[in-house]
């Protein structure tokens, strides 16, 4: 073998990309779909009857939550971890053969989770269980595939050569312990081919069906437990790993308190978990749980706004780099999404807030101001700035990038806009009533005063899907076409073409 | 003592001792400054400024293994 240097391998990364460009793609085209069946309800039987079942709202909404969380922001995840690990710990995949092929047998057994996750969505069978709907041999795949990421995360851990782990590894570490153990505990489940019921009849359902272990208002509060906390460690705690490693590296700025970075970590783990209880107010879990979820949920801004401002400061007496690189526009926008949404949702977990906000379009508002202005962006500027280092190539349009940032922020911000008004409109006409008590709206009502802001997210969510094609289509260019670069060039600011 | 009332006490002494164990650490960290190896947290900062597989650990684990 030749003697080279020694490089950073970014095979696995490579692939991650790859899904994260074609999930993203997916699961926001068929939001789109979705938002369009809500204002135009003839869409959901557009390839006919025979096939309505496959295009119906119903069949497609979880196709659309799955493909986003566990397709787009994982694949995202494990990306960034392949790029951003080795560079922390200064220690290449190339080193060990073991690490590369557990790092590619994750990427293949991924890829066959996600080709089970669609095809049975698609077929209708669900566990029902918001954002779990994977039935048990899904489950068992994916631990699999989770156990085999902590191998490679550990792995690569163990044989590092810097001594201290760089924040952005604390916080991937708590990302695979965080969904590792909501995973297991929610999706405890009793395959329905072990049941009996009293007259001794077994054998009920097909061999993938299942049952939750948990029932009623307990399976309520592990349900929200997990899917509170999904939001917490994979659409937050990964995605500020992200932005403690990229923003600083792309500015060349040092972090503006690594020791703000620190205890915002410990708050944010204490803190977070507890919030899930905010999902069920005013429901039969019991009074006090219901408080203690609110509290929780309005201490949370501290945490999430000392990591958010400890990036927005990292820019101090560099602004100018804000208006140069879209780049960083994409991720001091993000931050400031962080911000935004981290202040928004403690409101809605008020109590008396709640009592508007609750089962109305705010909520699906307030996620999606999170997940296309915080997660979304994220996620594209951090494969932005990977592209030209793991292809050697300069990124291949700037003017194609900056376009592209200015169409989806429209974007987030119609999509948004539309649903406060069209949440609180929903809140305000549900409560309404005469002297009697008698309900002054029927449900009737408030869909025909929604059909313009359903109409509007719709064209939000579609401006944000043009944008993704145009990012899609500059990391393919960058790829086949970019300009090549030296190493020299990639030190920090990514090199771009006009 | 009935066991809600034992749960409430568990409770609170463990929410105000998770706070003055978060509370410590702040102290800790900004009184301190620098961590039991002798490096200033802001060096760590570093980690990913200069995160060529060529560039010096911020703090190697072992001196005598790299350069």
């Amino acid at each position: 073998m030749e003697n080279r240097p020694l490089e950073y391998d970014y095979t696995v990364a490579k692939m991650f990309m790859l899904t994260t460009v074609l999930l993203g793609f997916v699961g926001m085209l068929i939001g789109v779909i979705l938002a369009f069946e809500l204002a135009f309800p003839s869409i959901n039987t557009v390839l006919g009857e025979g096939l309505a079942e496959y295009t119906n709202f119903s069949r497609l909404r979880p196709l659309h939550t799955d493909a986003v969380i566990f397709g787009f922001t994982l694949s995202g995840i494990f990306a960034t971890w392949y790029y951003v690990g080795q560079r922390v710990l200064k220690v290449s995949m190339a080193e060990s053969g073991f690490l590369m092929f557990i790092g590619k047998l994750h990427f293949w057994l991924y890829l066959v989770g996600v080709v089970a996750v669609v095809v049975s969505l698609f077929m209708g069978i669900t566990t029902s269980k918001e954002y779990a709907e994977f039935e048990w041999p899904i489950d068992i795949a994916i631990v699999v595939v989770w156990v085999l990421f902590g191998i490679s995360m550990f792995g690569l851990i163990g044989m590092r050569r810097e001594k201290s782990l760089y924040i952005s590894v604390w916080y991937y570490i708590a990302t695979f312990l965080g969904i590792a153990m909501l995973y297991l505990f929610n999706n405890m489940e009793v395959p329905t081919m072990l049941a009996a019921s009293p007259a001794g009849e077994t054998g009920f359902g097909a061999w993938y069906h299942s049952v939750s272990m948990y029932a009623g208002t307990n399976d309520a509060l592990v349900q929200w437990w997990y899917g509170h906390n999904a939001v917490a460690f994979g659409f937050t705690v990964p995605i500020v790993a992200m932005i403690y490693y990229f923003l600083p590296k792309e500015s060349g700025q040092a972090i503006y308190s690594y020791k703000l970075s620190l205890l915002s970590f410990w708050g944010l783990m204490f803190v977070y978990l507890w919030a899930g209880g905010h999902h069920l107010l005013y429901s039969t879990v019991p009074d006090w749980m219901q408080t203690m979820g609110s509290i929780f949920s309005v201490v949370l801004i501290l945490p999430s706004w000392g990591s958010a401002i400890n990036m927005l400061l990292t820019m101090k007496g560099e602004w100018q780099q804000v208006a140069a690189s879209p780049l960083i526009k994409f991720m001091v926008l993000g931050s400031t999404f962080y911000m935004f949404s981290t202040l928004e949702g403690p409101i809605q977990a008020i109590k008396s807030v709640n009592a508007i906000a609750h089962f109305t379009d705010w909520i699906v508002g307030h996620v999606h101001d999170g997940v296309l202005g915080w997660v979304g962006f994220m996620i594209m500027a951090a494969l932005y700035h990977m592209a030209p280092r793991v292809f050697k190539r300069e990124i291949y349009s700037k003017k194609l990038m900056a376009s592209q940032f200015w169409m989806q922020t429209l974007g987030v911000v119609l999509y948004f806009t539309s649903m406060w008004i069209a949440g609180i409109t929903q809140g305000m006409m549900w409560r309404a009533h005469d002297e009697f008590g008698n309900l002054a709206y029927s449900f009737i009502d408030t869909v025909t005063v929604l059909h313009p802001y359903y109409t509007i997210r719709g064209v939000g969510g579609l401006l944000y899907l043009i944008g993704f094609v145009m990012f899609a289509y500059n990391i393919y260019k960058t790829m086949t076409a970019g300009r090549k670069v030296e190493e020299s060039e990639l030190q920090n600011a990514s090199p771009m073409g006009a | 003592m009935d066991i809600a009332q034992l749960q409430a006490y568990g409770y609170f002494a463990l929410t105000v001792f998770l706070t003055l164990a978060l509370y410590g650490y702040i102290y800790h960290l900004y009184s301190k400054k620098k961590d039991s190896d002798g490096h200033d947290y802001e060096e760590y900062s570093n980690m990913a400024l200069h995160d060529d597989i060529s560039d010096t650990p911020v703090n190697a684990i072992s001196d005598d293994k790299e350069k």
